[in-house]
């Protein structure tokens, strides 16, 4: 039998965390098939709005057409391609709900919990595997993108402020997933309660401009903070100013993830029900 | 009962719990000596589980005072985690990670230096029979083989204090056999455990004392012999060769009763010599030929049904 330790009380939460990550990134090699989903969908939104709708969608963005493209689809397609990029991560963030919930159901995190372990590793650990995957099936969209026809006017410094604002951006809905996934009781509600998330960029400036829409809707387009981050990505790709937008996108994404944070860990820390 | 703090792996006092209006533990008592098997049993939703998950720190107790491995599992729920080790009835597993994954997870979350931890794995792998399926995800396991992992990664950590809710529950009995090798290898090598089953036999294998809970209430504690010793149920069956040796044996022994068998009688007794021999010479005197005689102690189905009181509602296996 052991002797019992007084040093083993200290907890080590980046050690863990790294052990977490570590398990997080195994189960997403194993289960390969969750990935290609989860970037399967913006990139068949991608060719949907750009070859069924974007002909005539590009043909009405009138005064909004980004500098330096003529009409139409080839238009339309640097019009979107922001928006699809945004739906990359919620795609992705809908991915960490299901993984979560997943976990939740599994006897794996009672172990967990009745371990000595920094406790926030748990969560951490799927935080930065998330992040990860976000990067990973970002630059495959974006690739496709400029595949079919998306010419970003960034430069180097462009390129830097877009990947470091889209970490932002991901950190702060992957907390809020992390969240959604634990309050879920079962995994397939987990994969329907980001779905907000996924709609949410369609009633923003992301497909076409709030201006088109009805006063009411247009209203709840411009606040709500879909419209900012997309903004900013539009502007920073195409090389066009970005105002006020970076500013409350970002806030926008200080409040969702610490909010999330908290959400998920007071989540985390409550009881069973049973 | 003697209380001896130092000499207890595990002792509660007055634990109670509720959720909601359902009364789920309602003043329990209990007290584990180190290096010991202890065992609750009892019927499905008497309470067990929710006594191991307060006992391992994953819900907290409404009131009672509880001490594991030494320490208040309220106030310093962490120094309790560090002692102990959990194998819950739903396997603990990540399902997608082969079993060497499994224990290597474990080994650095105790945070064992790579190479202690891969020796470990090999270790534990060996002990439990895995070395063939250390290399295959979890998710292809039998039953048996998921529980010897889950019980594995308990061990990576060393705990002296090991709860198993019931560990063999759906478990085949050839595996279930295997799992209690598992459990008294254990035991000598000087940990405690904390054993909850719905199996009568499992605690009467591999208990050193019992607890048998009843709507959240310990209705009786002890070793198996002395639970079996408390409630009636001892006889002496006697086959006669002929009815007539039947008839004249009802007339000459004390409160004899019949059995489905026509030939058969059976007598209340303690199966002791001095019962035996008085029974045997009451017979000889009268020449009623007896053609076999066996004796019968109670088992601890009887005294679990004597105890828990409604036979009829909650079956119980054994």
């Amino acid at each position: 039998m052991s002797t019992p330790t007084t040093h083993s009380l200290r907890t080590f939460p980046l050690r863990d965390s790294a052990t977490m990550l570590r398990r997080n990134l195994k189960r997403l090699l194993r289960y390969p098939s969750m990935t290609v989903l989860l970037i399967g969908m913006p990139v068949v939104f991608l060719l949907l709005f750009v070859y069924v709708f974007g002909g005539t969608l590009g043909a009405g963005l009138g005064g909004a057409t980004p500098a330096g493209t003529t009409g139409g689809r080839a238009a339309y397609v640097n019009y979107v391609a922001p928006a699809i990029i945004l739906m990359t991560v919620t795609a992705v963030v809908q991915g960490t709900a299901v993984t979560i919930a997943m976990d939740m159901t599994e006897g794996i995190i009672a172990r967990f919990r009745t371990m000595h372990i920094a406790r926030v590793s748990v969560l951490t650990g799927h935080v930065l595997g998330s992040l990860i995957q976000a990067v990973f099936s970002l630059a495959i969209v974006i690739g496709v993108a400029l595949l079919v026809g998306f010419r970003p006017a960034a430069g180097l410094g462009d390129w830097l402020a877009v990947a470091g604002f889209l970490l932002a951006v991901s950190f702060a809905l992957i907390w809020l997933s992390v969240a959604l996934g634990q309050v879920s009781n079962s995994v397939e509600t987990a994969s329907n309660m980001p779905m907000p998330l996924t709609l949410l960029p369609f009633i923003s400036s992301g497909f076409v401009p709030t201006e088109s829409m009805p006063a009411a809707l247009r209203w709840f387009a411009d606040y709500q903070p879909f419209t900012p981050i997309i903004e900013t990505l539009r502007g920073l790709l195409m090389d066009q100013p970005v105002g006020n937008s970076a500013w409350i996108a970002l806030a926008w994404c200080a409040a969702v993830a610490l909010g999330g944070y908290l959400w998920s860990k007071r989540l985390f820390n409550r009881e069973s029900a049973r | 009962m003697p209380t001896n703090p130092s000499r207890s792996a595990i002792t509660v006092t007055g634990l109670r719990k509720s959720f909601g209006d359902h009364v789920v533990l309602n003043g329990l008592d209990l007290n584990v000596a180190r290096g010991t098997v202890f065992s609750l049993l009892g019927a499905n939703g008497a309470g067990k589980t929710t006594t191991v998950k307060i006992l391992s720190t994953l819900v907290s107790a409404d009131a009672g005072d509880i001490r594991v491995a030494g320490h208040d599992v309220t106030r310093e729920p962490d120094a309790v985690r560090a002692a102990i080790g959990v194998t819950g009835q739903f396997s603990a597993v990540d399902n997608l990670l082969t079993g060497t994954e499994n224990l290597l997870l474990m080994a650095n979350l105790n945070h064992l230096d790579r190479r202690a931890g891969r020796r470990r794995a090999a270790e534990l792998l060996e002990q439990f029979d895995l070395t063939e399926a250390a290399k295959k995800p979890a998710s292809t396991y039998s039953g048996g083989m998921r529980r010897r992992l889950d019980l594995a990664m308990t061990l990576v950590g060393n705990p002296q204090v090991i709860f198993l809710d019931e560990p063999t529950t759906g478990l085949d009995p050839r595996s279930r056999r295997g799992m209690w090798e598992v459990v008294r290898g254990l035991v000598a090598s000087g940990v405690t455990i904390f054993l909850t089953t719905q199996y009568l036999e499992e605690a009467d294998e591999l208990a050193d004392r019992i607890a048998v809970l009843d709507h959240g209430r310990v209705v009786a504690e002890g070793t198996a012999e002395e639970l079996k010793r408390r409630i009636p149920g001892g006889h002496v069956r006697l086959r006669f060769v002929d009815s007539r040796g039947v008839d004249e044996a009802l007339r000459v022994l004390d409160q004899p009763s019949r059995d489905n068998d026509a030939l058969v009688l059976r007598v209340p007794s303690d199966g002791s010599m001095r019962a035996l021999k008085t029974l045997i010479d009451r017979l000889d005197d009268r020449a009623i030929e007896v053609d076999e005689l066996s004796v019968h102690t109670p088992d601890l189905d009887d005294v679990f049904l004597a105890l828990t009181g409604n036979p009829a509602h909650e079956k119980v296996t054994a």
